[in-house]
């Protein structure tokens, strides 16, 4: 399979196969904390898609060149989240600084992901052999980051719409709010199932 | 199997696999904390210590009444892009004391105001109906179907909107489904201004007591079908005309007190033929009198007298003619002597 083709493949099967949220139920306390309002949940896709693709480059140099030599690979979810977390406290203050219209986009949600475990996930799954014995390069793990991120932006995105129109409805009292959002929630991931079928 | 190996396996060994881990561990947090505290140091962004000074006298209600994105925002603003420090309607006079302390600025005047509904009409027994609405229960939804459910399209429709808008509590609901606003809670934040779709409430500063209770351009005949409280205003002009400073204009059938320039006096509401004007201080006003011993003769008080109540020539005791008198204290506060007190 070329280059191309594999790209095209982790892009599918990170946004609609594998969901993040609806398949690997991981990240779903900013899919139902962030998801009330369409700006917000907004941003705080934009975040997770940065955070993300910024932690499957580091982590992925870190696996590499420091857990694997020194056999402590057992190690990796120590290492990731202390990675990761120091990895977003780093970019928070260079766009603080730097960029001070970006920070005011997504400065609040970053360090709602810090140690968020989509984040934490899409880590651990880059170095995992895949199901037929061969791993992800350097290249391919941080476009896996990026597209697990536009997944989880995109049922984000979703959700926030549906809950949105959820809003104006008139509801049994105790079906108000979360009761509701988590039945969506549940729906939308049978409605994800269905990718499950596809070919690639 | 493997505990066999634990136990026969020596010393050294054992601590040889727990060194590499913690060593190369220990390093990474190292590593990161020393990088993360070099960043602290180079990335670092200096925050006027005035904005969070401010911060901290703002009451932290985000509620948005100075049109800044929350309380952060505004003490920003006001640091930074030189606003105005008594934008603050849930701090009041206090806050803006306290900013203006911070900035070294004057605070200014700033008067408390509070929201008062310009309906009498909404609760369960003062309303009609034209059609009996069966759905969201918000006054938004309601108005925008055939323009409403009450007969009256101006008026409240009774679903809350502005107490569920309230964020400081000051609105409840008394016995006959009408919505009381505490003057006391109020501070003027204007979230009920915003969300009433009918735009019935207005901020009134504190010591005005006198509000027009309707809210209906429809003309007089229309206007007393359609009034569930039968208490409409029919746009006759009777209060404009009786009103001693000109504070009351009629435009569209519906009366309108500029609160800028009402002395409080209350003599529109005695005047309104269908009782449209509410006067919270009806009956409890008391009337002007001249100390005489104190009194000058100035003529202040006469030539500020809007009701011209007082006479006395130049260097005389005046006299205060109590039927005339509307008891709106004006005198009382211009009068260089304190000779003039309310009885």
């Amino acid at each position: 399979m070329n280059t191309l083709g594999q790209i095209f493949v982790i892009a599918v099967s990170a946004i609609f196969i594998q969901n993040f949220v609806l398949s690997r139920f991981l990240g779903l306390c900013p899919y139902l904390g962030v998801s009330k309002k369409m700006d917000s949940a907004f941003g705080m896709g934009m975040a997770v898609i940065f955070v993300m693709t910024m932690a499957s480059a580091i982590t992925f140099l870190v696996y590499k060149y420091l857990l694997v030599p020194y056999n402590i690979e057992y190690l990796r979810t120590l290492a990731f989240i202390l990675t990761i977390a120091a990895l977003v406290q780093f970019v928070e203050m260079v766009i603080q600084k730097n960029a001070p219209a970006l920070y005011k986009s997504l400065g609040v949600f970053l360090p709602l992901i810090t140690t968020n475990c989509a984040v934490l996930g899409v880590a651990i799954l880059n170095v995992t052999p895949l199901a037929d014995g061969s791993s992800y390069n350097f290249l391919l793990a941080v476009l896996n980051g990026f597209f697990s991120g536009v997944g989880f932006t995109f049922v984000l995105l979703a959700m926030a719409g549906l809950r949105m129109r959820l809003e104006l409805v008139d509801l049994p009292e105790s079906m108000k709010g979360m009761p509701i959002s988590l039945i969506l929630a549940g729906i939308m991931a049978l409605a994800f199932y269905g990718f499950m079928g596809l070919k690639i | 199997m493997i505990h066999l190996l634990m136990l026969v396996m020596p010393a050294a060994t054992l601590s040889s696999q727990i060194t590499t881990p913690v060593i190369i561990i220990g390093a990474m947090g190292l590593v990161f904390g020393l990088i993360l505290a070099f960043a602290a140091k180079v990335f670092a962004v200096k925050i006027d210590p005035r904005v969070e000074q401010i911060l901290s006298v703002l009451p932290g209600a985000n509620c948005g009444a100075c049109s800044k994105a929350g309380c952060a925002g505004y003490a920003d603003a006001i640091v930074h892009d030189g606003a105005e420090v008594n934008l603050c309607a849930p701090g009041g006079p206090e806050a803006a004391a306290a900013i203006a302390r911070i900035m070294g600025k004057e605070a200014g005047s700033m008067d408390k105001k509070v929201a008062v509904i310009h309906c009498s009409s909404g609760g369960y027994e003062n309303t009609k109906f034209r059609y009996a609405y069966r759905g969201i229960e918000t006054c938004l939804s309601a108005v925008n179907i055939a323009g409403g459910p009450n007969t009256c399209t101006w008026g409240c429709v009774g679903f809350n909107d502005c107490l569920r808008a309230c964020k400081f509590d000051a609105i409840t609901i008394d016995e006959c489904g009408m919505r009381v606003i505490d003057a006391d809670k109020c501070t003027a934040c204007g979230a009920c201004v915003k969300a009433c779709p009918r735009n019935l409430i207005e901020l009134v500063p504190l010591k005005n007591t006198v509000y027009i209770k309707c809210s209906s351009q429809d003309k007089g005949p229309l206007a007393k079908q359609s009034c569930g409280s039968e208490l409409p205003c029919i746009g006759c002009g009777i209060c404009s005309r009786k009103c001693p400073v000109q504070a009351i204009t009629i435009e569209n059938n519906l009366a309108r007190i500029d609160y800028t320039k009402c002395i409080n006096c209350g003599i529109c509401a005695t005047a309104c033929p269908t009782g449209a004007i509410l006067d919270l201080l009806c009956g409890a006003r008391k009337k002007a009198e001249v100390i005489d011993e104190l009194c000058i003769g100035c003529t202040i008080c006469a030539k500020n007298c809007p009701v011209e109540a007082i006479s006395g020539e130049l260097k005389q005791v005046h006299k205060i003619d109590k039927d005339k008198c509307v008891g709106c204290e004006i005198c009382v506060s211009k009068c260089p002597k304190q000779a003039i007190k309310m009885v």
